[in-house]
């Protein structure tokens, strides 16, 4: 499997305490257990389990995601934007993997 | 013979009265049993707290022609403010091999409780949102969504 590529598109600027919708999507399979190949056997179960936003290194929004999630995750969320920072965004994978994203936002 | 054809309207009736409910049973017992499933999650989560209607916009297609991919967003009518906030929201799918959908949380940081996704449903069924605010109140929406096409096994 390819490494799953998060996308996000927000601003880069905000004024402060501006409220901003940020729209992520991740390539990733969410195999959801129940299905079978061509020979019948089940396809074991990988999605990715949790989405995590960050600002500054707080947490400011969390999803648990079950495999009821379509395949290629797209998320989209409100955030503020106190003060110019860092809002990093992890993808936990079932594996264990993390799949990670920086954006900066600059308050003008 | 004003007994009899009574009797025999009466007998009618209550056939039919027992017809229609064997129907009203049978139709959604199927459906049932995962309504009581998600039932059974929510009572996990929240444990008896009174759980109110409304509070909760669920934005779900009245007909999702694949399952695989059904567009869902919500907003929960709340401040968000330090005091008064939405702690979570759980989404439960009744018809699904697994009911749980996805779980949200907000913190006092996130300027509203809304958010999109898509979402997987196997077949017609009602999606059910649950959110708890931080002063403990548990609010509910439910909306059922037509599959066309399936979007779970294979």
């Amino acid at each position: 499997m390819a490494t799953p590529t998060p996308r996000i598109r927000m601003p880069s600027t905000a004024k402060a305490g501006e409220v901003i919708e940020v729209k992520t999507l991740i390539s990733h399979p969410m195999e959801s257990g129940q299905r079978k190949d061509s020979a019948g056997k089940p396809i074991p179960r990988k999605i990715i389990k949790q989405f995590v936003a960050t600002f500054n290194g707080k947490e400011v929004f969390r999803v648990d995601w079950h495999p009821a999630i379509s395949a290629n995750p797209y998320q989209s969320f409100f955030l503020k934007v106190p003060e110019t920072g860092t809002f990093v965004f992890q993808w936990i994978d079932d594996d264990g993997s993390i799949y990670k994203a920086e954006k900066k936002v600059t308050v003008n | 013979m004003t007994d009899l054809s009574t009797g025999a309207t009466r007998r009618a009736l209550l056939a039919t009265a027992a017809g229609g409910l064997a129907l009203i049973a049978f139709g959604p017992s199927i459906a049932l049993a995962d309504a009581k499933m998600v039932g059974d999650e929510v009572k996990k989560l929240f444990g008896d707290k009174p759980v109110k209607d409304g509070k909760i916009k669920l934005d779900l297609p009245s007909i999702a022609e694949n399952g695989l991919v059904v567009p869902l967003s919500f907003e929960v009518e709340s401040p968000m403010t330090p005091t008064d906030y939405v702690k979570s929201v759980h989404f439960f799918a009744e018809g699904n091999p697994n009911p749980l959908v996805a779980a949200f949380t907000f913190t006092p940081l996130s300027p509203k409780a809304a958010a999109s996704i898509r979402i997987r449903l196997a077949k017609t069924q009602n999606v059910v949102a649950v959110a708890e605010l931080s002063n403990g109140e548990i609010w509910r929406a439910v909306k059922e969504v037509k599959v066309t096409i399936g979007g779970c096994g294979g």
